[in-house]
């Protein structure tokens, strides 16, 4: 599974994308993995209402389950229109 | 008909709004957001001189045509268009089109506020601002956006 991350998440982050690391049952558990790395992971994940997700392109909540999904985003409340 | 388009380049309104004209409607509605250069309640002495587009490559088009088949069959129109432009846009610049056309003026018009309602919350889009100082700023999403999607559920 890749991370893609984008906006401010982004540049906190330093990436805009990345393999993810095995052992995350749901969306949540992968953010406390990736918050493990510190840094500009811990800052940018580390307040969950700051942040949405998607798997696979879809809008989902941080209980979803990653399942056999390909890519998970991570992105701040969209601001287009 | 459905038409969504995401690009870089200005868009040309009348052709678009035309071209809903022609499906069989009574009635076109069309919404255009702009750059503002007051920008930021937050910073209301820094004057916006450019809005920065980030998308969702990905995920924006489907994004876009799911909420624009939602309005079609929610409001029984006979077309829908969105064009959202990305990268760099300067003050006084078109950033969007939504536009509904119906057989009656109501479901048009209530159509039209659908779209750019949901298009806020939903579409995977990000907005820096660049401020006259050289400083620059993401945008922070608003709750009364999150409220007035939440209106149409």
């Amino acid at each position: 599974m890749k991370i893609v991350y984008f906006a401010w998440v982004r540049e906190q982050i330093g990436c805009d994308e990345e393999p993810a690391p095995e052992g995350a049952v749901t969306v949540a558990d992968m953010l406390d993995l990736l918050r493990g790395k510190g840094g500009g992971h811990a800052a940018a994940l580390g307040d969950e209402s700051r942040l949405r997700f998607a798997l696979d392109q879809l809008m989902v909540k941080s209980d979803a389950k990653l399942g056999n999904a390909s890519e998970l985003a991570i992105f701040p409340p969209v601001t287009g229109g | 008909m459905i038409d969504v388009q995401v690009q870089t380049e200005r868009f040309d309104s009348g052709a678009a709004l035309d071209a809903l004209a022609q499906t069989g409607a009574g009635a076109v509605a069309s919404f255009i957001g702009i750059v503002r250069a007051d920008g930021d309640v937050a910073y209301p002495d820094r004057r916006v001189t450019a809005l920065e587009l980030e998308q969702y490559p990905a995920m924006t088009e489907a994004a876009l045509r799911s909420i624009s088949e939602a309005a079609t069959e929610r409001f029984s129109l006979t077309g829908a268009i969105i064009i959202h432009r990305i990268g760099r846009l300067e003050a006084g610049e078109p950033i969007v089109l939504a536009a509904a056309a119906a057989p009656h003026r109501a479901d048009a018009l209530d159509a039209c506020a659908y779209l750019i309602d949901r298009l806020k919350t939903g579409a995977p889009f990000w907005k820096k601002q660049h401020f006259a100082d050289g400083s620059a700023k993401w945008v922070e999403a608003k709750g009364s956006d999150d409220a007035r999607a939440a209106g149409w559920e």
